[in-house]
């Protein structure tokens, strides 16, 4: 055999092993989809059937009349909306500490950076308790303000502030631009990828969050998705198709959401310069 | 004193820039830590929460209890185990799977990375309550697969040991995505030339993949170890949704005892000691990994 021949076997036996592996990988999702459109019965029938026999929305149906996720859901979308802003603070921190020079600005950015070594388990009791303090245990504000400021997303908003020229706001100052208005009319365009990459990303912490939520609200009423599944998972713990349709509807939207900004998100996280 | 005020409001703008992310990251992380810090050393509780007068130093007393309460040793041992054997078989797996995937630059390859990348964005709490559906001893599709081949029921959650191992699997098949593309990214990231010099002194594809790709990864290896280490010593959601820390505990981390001894037991104190003993656990473990690192191979 010729090498090129060699080569060209090789390179199919790799791509058979990553559909093998590709297929392994996808089973959960595979069985969650079909699941959820399968009646009970079915669901836990032995031998399983692989395409649902008698396709249903029954679960899905049962999901926002008998279970709250309507509820759920809104409140899912409050948290993300609020963790935009969360964002565009962020967005502030990283540009300051890109483009500025002041008194402090090491010593806070340091700070700053080393706060993304404490461990959530250490900070959830003391944040229990000074957010009971504040009268905000089981609020919605008490849920979404924790998770607004994000270290490693002011570093990476830094990282890439700085390689925007310095002369290009110096020209703006000088035909009078102010401070603010260079930012949110300049930097923010320049800044698109980032601020892109970042959203996608704030989006999916969000749509996910479930510690703070599970902490903080004892009221069904302020449940998010992830809390209302792990709720549905323990009273329901034998309807399994109802717990595929539950799972099913809060994994589909970010996989739709992944399918379309795949190469934003993969990047985003080798921009942060790692080798 | 007038003159210091003026040069603040003159270079006012960067911290108004930064005070709102500061100041929530001052106060939601910065200072309950040495709240935290605190009140490890105080048996506050639900009553010492509602009336302070209740509250009472007591010094070591919530570490020493830790350290004979056998449900925390428990948890430490569990936690090791699933950073043992967790954390090199998410490396082994990603490493794997971004050497595949950097064979080509087909549309193919580029699918598959998006395919290995899913699980790591889909929510825990989703993927738990699936993964608790295919392990199920009686409607499980795992147990399925098995009885195909003659292998009866095996009951993945319900033995200490095994339900360990079943946690494990899932969390490296969620790990495995973001791992595998810090990888992908250092392969990419390795200039042609050493590949053609090693080809020039006749070295086989093992040889080179042993001498060349792997000793070039050493910085990824690194992050991807320490960042893993420090993810599994935490390992919270999987045993929360799926065994809720059972059966006997087998399941129960330290981060999870942490948790109910905190918002299920409200002993406050007690966990936040808990809490610093997992946080010591973590600096230690980071600190031996950065003194045994090799110098990375600059290129």
């Amino acid at each position: 055999m010729s090498s090129a021949t060699i080569k060209k076997l090789e390179k199919n036996f790799m791509i058979v092993l990553l559909v093998v592996g590709g297929i392994i990988i996808s089973i959960p999702f595979m069985w969650m989809i079909l699941s959820s459109f399968k009646p009970l019965n079915e669901a836990v029938q032995m031998p399983p059937t692989f395409l649902p026999q008698n396709p249903t929305f029954e679960n899905y149906i049962n999901l926002f009349t008998n279970l709250n996720f309507g509820i759920y859901l809104r409140n899912t979308l409050i948290i993300v909306f609020f963790s935009f802003i969360g964002l565009i603070f962020n967005g502030m921190a990283g540009y300051a500490f890109a483009k500025y020079q002041f008194k402090g600005r090491k010593v806070i950015f340091y700070t700053i950076l080393a706060t993304m070594m404490i461990p959530g388990q250490v900070t959830m009791i003391p944040v229990y308790l000074i957010l009971n303090q504040m009268g905000l245990t089981n609020t919605m504000t008490g849920i979404v303000l924790p998770g607004l400021a994000v270290a490693f997303s002011i570093f990476l908003f830094r990282q890439f502030m700085q390689t925007i020229p310095d002369d290009l706001i110096e020209a703006a100052r000088l035909d009078g631009a102010g401070e603010y208005y260079i930012f949110f009319k300049l930097i923010i365009p320049i800044a698109k990828p980032v601020f892109a990459v970042q959203a996608i990303l704030t989006f999916i912490a969000a749509w996910n969050s479930f510690l703070w939520p599970l902490i903080i609200a004892s009221d069904q009423r302020l449940y998010t998705l992830s809390v209302g599944l792990a709720l549905l998972e323990g009273q329901h713990s034998s309807n399994f198709a109802l717990q595929m349709a539950g799972a099913a509807f809060m994994v589909v939207p970010i996989v739709i959401i992944f399918a379309f900004f795949q190469k934003y998100i993969i990047e985003g996280f080798t921009m942060s310069g790692l080798k | 004193m007038g003159n210091l005020l003026k040069t603040l409001y003159r270079d006012r703008h960067p911290y108004i820039f930064i005070a709102p992310a500061f100041l929530l990251l001052m106060m939601f992380s910065l200072i309950p830590i040495v709240v935290a810090f605190f009140i490890s050393f105080t048996d506050i509780n639900l009553r010492g929460l509602a009336d302070w007068s209740q509250i009472s130093f007591i010094g070591l007393e919530n570490y020493i209890k830790l350290f004979n309460d056998s449900v925390f040793i428990t948890s430490i041992f569990n936690t090791l185990f699933y950073v043992v054997i967790g954390v090199p078989l998410v490396i082994i797996c990603s490493l794997s799977v971004a050497l595949i995937l950097n064979y080509g630059k087909d549309k193919i390859f580029h699918f598959f990375r998006a395919v290995y990348y899913m699980p790591s964005i889909t929510n825990i709490v989703a993927v738990a309550v699936i993964w608790g559906f295919l392990y199920n001893t009686h409607y499980g599709l795992f147990n399925y697969f098995l009885s195909l081949v003659e292998i009866g029921r095996v009951p993945w959650l319900e033995q200490p040991t095994l339900a360990k191992i079943s946690l494990i699997l899932l969390a490296v098949w969620k790990g495995l995505g973001i791992n595998m593309i810090i990888f992908l990214a250092a392969l990419q990231g390795i200039p042609k030339e050493y590949y053609e010099a090693a080809k020039v002194d006749g070295a086989n594809r093992l040889q080179t993949l042993w001498h060349v790709t792997i000793p070039l990864l050493g910085f990824a290896t690194f992050f991807v170890t320490v960042t893993t280490l420090i993810g599994w010593l935490q390992f919270f959601e999987e045993p929360y949704v799926m065994t809720n820390g059972g059966p006997l505990d087998g399941t129960l981390s330290m981060a999870l005892f942490i948790y109910r001894s905190g918002f299920q037991l409200s002993e406050f104190g007690y966990a936040a000691a808990g809490s610093f003993v997992l946080f010591f656990m973590i600096i230690i473990v980071t600190l031996i990994q950065f003194k045994f690192r090799k110098a990375d191979v600059e290129y």
